[in-house]
């Protein structure tokens, strides 16, 4: 019996770590605009964070950034760098950073934050045109932050 | 055609259509140079330099009409081809109807729209000191519905609005925007001006990112123009109807995921006005052809 509750306890542990270690929007840490740590506690899904990065209707990263990655979606964007090379260019933590919030790296950046959810002017309920409700969430969830970057990583 | 040759040449066009895909991320540029006479008469100035206003911001301005594909330009040459002059049609038989309590059309007062209403979309939004306030083309047409023809004011987005607001803009058409900015009009000009590089909403976008920093740029499909308001009302390839400038606006602001302002509010006549004022020097266009 003994071992078998030790498991239990074990996992107990492990999944209120899981919780605890997801970071709210407004307790990332930045460091000269980098975040070192992992805002989730779980190893970010390539595969899934490729999808997000192409998806319209996830990070439509697409619409802005060309990448020479993806020659099969159409209408790549000219507005960013291309995110050919992008993880040669900059530290996991540094890009990690850049997607919670690209203000801290570049000022005054065109660039969304993708895990934020204060200090907007005039925030709205999605596309409506309606003001924000309490439905107002950050543009990516923070799992798809740490796909997004796990799929960046390999752009080198 | 032998089969070997045709063969030959599906396979060529085939490479060519997998060349095109993969080749997407780079689109062209428009050709700055080009030209738009209209009906083969009224030349239309879609590049000239900035106003003085945009000092610093902008050298040179562009109608909207740059930015669009060969075959919308080449729809809005001849006015048999512009479904916008369809709405002008139906407005010059308003124009002429009597209604409300009045016994009155705009035609009793106004005459030939022709020649009554040359030149004045040029100049709009602008002060009425009668008034006391700015207005917008749109408000003046209320204020005449409702106080001289006794008749009920029009919604300012409705269809009946927008194409009235083309009959008026069409006399104006080759005449350089002209909108002052200074005197009682600067505060709403300020107003608009604060407004228009406000980043707005969850995405942080204000006018000036897409249209003032990035134009002739692509947003995924989206060829950014420079936001230009010469050519409304525009009729839209995207929703088959006339738009004004306010609902467009909208559409923008709701697109940044924010809370939209209202169209009529004062805020849009706010941004409308030093909207217009951006565009001081290109030709008055309206009703014009977008996507």
């Amino acid at each position: 019996m003994k071992p078998a509750i030790l498991g239990m306890a074990a996992l107990f542990a492990a999944t209120t770590a899981l919780s605890a270690a997801e970071i709210a929007p407004g307790d990332v840490v930045f460091e000269d605009g980098a975040v070192a740590a992992s805002i989730t506690g779980v190893v970010g899904d390539p595969v899934n964070g490729r999808m997000v990065v192409a998806s319209k209707k996830h990070g439509n990263c697409i619409a802005c950034h060309a990448n020479d990655e993806m020659p099969d979606v159409a209408f790549q964007g000219e507005i960013g760098p291309n995110l050919a090379g992008v993880a040669d260019r900059y530290s996991e933590a540094q890009i990690r950073g850049i997607l919670v919030n690209a203000d801290v790296t570049f000022e005054d950046s065109f660039m969304p934050s993708f895990y934020r959810v204060d200090g907007y002017i005039r925030p709205g309920k999605r596309y409506t045109g309606k003001a924000a409700d309490d439905t107002f969430a950050p543009l990516l969830a923070a799992q798809e932050i740490e796909d997004v970057l796990a799929y960046l990583m390999t752009l080198k | 055609m032998n089969n070997k040759l045709l063969k030959s040449t599906l396979g060529t066009l085939a490479i060519a259509a997998a060349m095109t895909v993969g080749s997407s991320a780079v689109f062209a540029g428009a050709d700055l140079d080009k030209k738009l006479v209209i009906n083969g008469e009224t030349e239309i100035v879609t590049r000239t330099a900035a106003p003085a206003h945009l000092d610093g911001a902008l050298d040179e301005i562009f109608s909207g009409w740059i930015f669009r594909k060969d075959e919308t330009q080449t729809a809005q040459m001849d006015d048999f081809d512009n479904p916008g002059m369809i709405f002008v049609d139906i407005a010059q038989d308003a124009w002429n109807k009597v209604d409300g309590s009045e016994g009155k059309s705009c035609a009793s007062c106004h005459g030939a729209a022709e020649e009554s209403m040359a030149g004045v979309k040029a100049t709009y939004p602008k002060w009425n000191e009668a008034a006391g306030e700015v207005r917008s083309i749109d408000m003046e047409v209320n204020n005449c519905r409702t106080t001289r023809m006794g008749a009920d004011a029009w919604k300012l987005t409705g269809g009946k609005m927008t194409a009235m607001n083309a009959l008026i803009t069409l006399q104006s058409r080759g005449m350089p925007v002209n909108v002052a900015i200074d005197g009682p009009a600067q505060s709403m000009w300020e107003r608009g001006k604060e407004m228009y590089y406000t980043k707005t909403g969850q995405l942080e976008m204000s006018c000036a990112n897409c249209h003032e920093d990035n134009y002739d740029l692509h947003i995924r499909a989206d060829h950014l123009s420079q936001g230009q308001t010469n050519g409304f009302p525009v009729y839209r390839l995207k929703n088959a109807k006339l738009n004004g400038v306010h609902a467009r606006f909208k559409g923008c602001v709701r697109d940044t995921r924010a809370q939209t302002y209202k169209p009529g509010s004062e805020d849009f006549l706010a941004l409308e006005l030093y909207v217009a004022s951006r565009g001081n020097g290109l030709s008055v266009e309206g009703p014009s052809i977008r996507n």
